[in-house]
């Protein structure tokens, strides 16, 4: 008895194409498992892909699509390459910096498989335009950065009935699973709101290992061959955690929510929403609000700095940060904060400061609650410092 | 019963920098409150002010989510192994 995926997979494969002798022997090493075959081929030929995002996730999944067979490719994506994305995003090369991702993804992904087609949706994904770009592919691949466009995209798939296949990662941390499959779980049914905006940070934040979104992506791609080709088990229902620092793989189940208001029994999302505002608005209280407080600019801390004032430097960012760059302040990481504010004067004039100026904000707050009245948050952190007063200060 | 809670990566820096907690409970809220009253921080981000678990983090008891058990009051045994799994999305900082 054929199994859901391999009918779906048969259903998906139309009638037969031919394989031009070309395409034999790119393919060769395809052709000679049984698993592909020439059968298995012909579905990866005449699939159609689309992956949202051309960046760290993306830029492994287009490149194995595209080693595959996978007959057409769209790409969605509408940055342009930043030199601080080439730790990881293989796509590019230092050449690249300021194009376009679309184009030089596009082109990359031309040069390694000139036969397949590749579309460049250099476009941002909306819910006026997701149905209408989903439409035309079988399977979406979620390789976004961001949580709104991660609801957008799931409520498209459901609404579509296309399977997503879903990886995120957060450091040296992954996920993946598929969602949206028929009679399988979707994102909401895992996670039914979104985090606070500014609670989880982001790889500019946080910082994200290179090669993590490369092994997630390339296991996003090997779930979706998987499926295009009907073989194999799927992350259909099940959450596979990657930790890349322990290397340990471990696997939860994920199951269908028959109240899910997208996927369930009785959905009530029946159309896109403004994903932005579910994300701003619907999401919790942040745990630590970022409420405004006093700052003072760099331009202004130098002034005084060169007046003679006495001014105390608290520099809040960790200890590989402070060996980056620093402003000779006095390190306490603000995890640390709680526990060594005594070894503040709050008599003193202090500022705080960090890389961009949003921990020292939690830190000026915290302090203020504390009873510091003489506490200002440096605006913009040491990036700001090195773009408007020093800029031998470099940036990271 | 003795019972390992693994800690994701974004709220290691909460929980003293530690992927893993052993504590004594017999079920889960047993296991979140002994957590939370180890590292104050936590409970934060694991918790609203009502009191429940915030929506975007998930429990599971080995393979479990305890949604779909008794949820906080699922019952623990020795060596079982609760997982918190928070949602992430990597990339960029949210736009809105």
């Amino acid at each position: 008895m054929a199994t859901k995926t391999e009918i779906l997979a048969a259903q998906r494969a139309n009638q037969p194409a031919a394989l031009t002798n070309d395409e034999v022997l790119r393919y060769s090493r395809h052709l000679i498992m049984p698993e592909v075959g020439m059968e298995g081929q012909l579905k990866l030929k005449q699939a159609k892909v689309l992956c949202i995002g051309a960046g760290g996730l993306g830029a492994p999944v287009g490149l194995y699509l595209a080693a595959a067979g996978v007959g057409r490719i769209g790409l969605v994506d509408f940055d342009s390459v930043d030199f601080t994305n080439l730790q990881r995003q293989v796509l590019f090369g230092s050449s690249d910096v300021g194009r376009p991702k679309i184009e030089a993804a596009a082109e990359r992904l031309r040069t390694l498989n000139p036969a397949i087609q590749i579309d460049s949706l250099e476009t941002r994904l909306s819910s006026d335009n997701a149905l209408d770009l989903f439409k035309d592919y079988d399977i979406i691949v979620d390789g976004t950065d961001n949580f709104p466009t991660r609801y957008l995209v799931n409520d498209a798939c459901v609404l579509l009935g296309k399977p997503n296949v879903y990886g995120s990662i957060f450091r040296f941390e992954g996920q993946i699973t598929i969602f949206s499959y028929p009679g399988g779980p979707c994102y909401r049914c895992l996670y039914p709101e979104p985090p606070p905006p500014g609670l989880v940070p982001s790889c500019a934040e946080g910082g994200v290992l290179g090669v993590l979104p490369g092994i997630v992506g390339t296991i996003q791609t090997a779930e979706t061959l998987k499926l295009i080709l009907g073989k194999g088990d799927p992350l259909i229902g099940r959450l596979l955690l990657f930790d890349a620092l322990a290397m340990k793989f471990r696997e939860l189940k994920l199951r269908r929510n028959p109240e899910c208001p997208v996927c369930g029994d009785h959905p009530t999302v029946t159309h896109l929403i403004d994903y932005a505002e579910f994300c701003g608005i619907r999401g919790e209280e942040a745990p630590a609000p970022q409420t405004s407080v006093p700052d003072i600019t760099p331009r202004e801390l130098k002034s005084r700095l060169d007046r003679g004032d006495d001014l105390y430097i608290l520099d809040v960012r960790e200890p590989h940060e402070y060996q980056i760059c620093n402003l000779g302040g006095h390190l306490i990481p603000l995890g640390d904060l709680s526990r060594r504010v005594s070894e503040l004067d709050s008599s003193r004039e202090i500022v705080a400061h960090c890389r961009s100026g949003k921990r020292s904000a939690e830190a000026v707050e915290y302090l203020r609650q504390a009873g510091f009245r003489k506490i200002w948050n440096l605006k913009g952190g040491i990036l700001a410092w090195s773009d408007e007063v020093d800029p031998s200060v470099p940036k990271y | 019963m003795p019972v390992k809670v693994i800690i994701p990566t974004a709220l290691r820096p909460y929980a003293g920098k530690q992927e893993s907690v052993e504590l004594q409970a017999a079920t889960v809220q047993e296991a979140l409150s002994s957590l939370t009253s180890q590292f104050a921080e936590l409970k934060k981000h694991l918790f609203a002010d009502d009191g429940r678990l915030r929506s975007f983090v998930n429990v599971y008891v080995n393979d479990e989510d305890i949604r779909y058990l008794q949820k906080d009051q699922t019952r623990v045994r020795e060596g079982d192994i609760i997982s918190i799994v928070p949602s992430i999305a990597g990339g960029t900082r949210n736009k809105i």
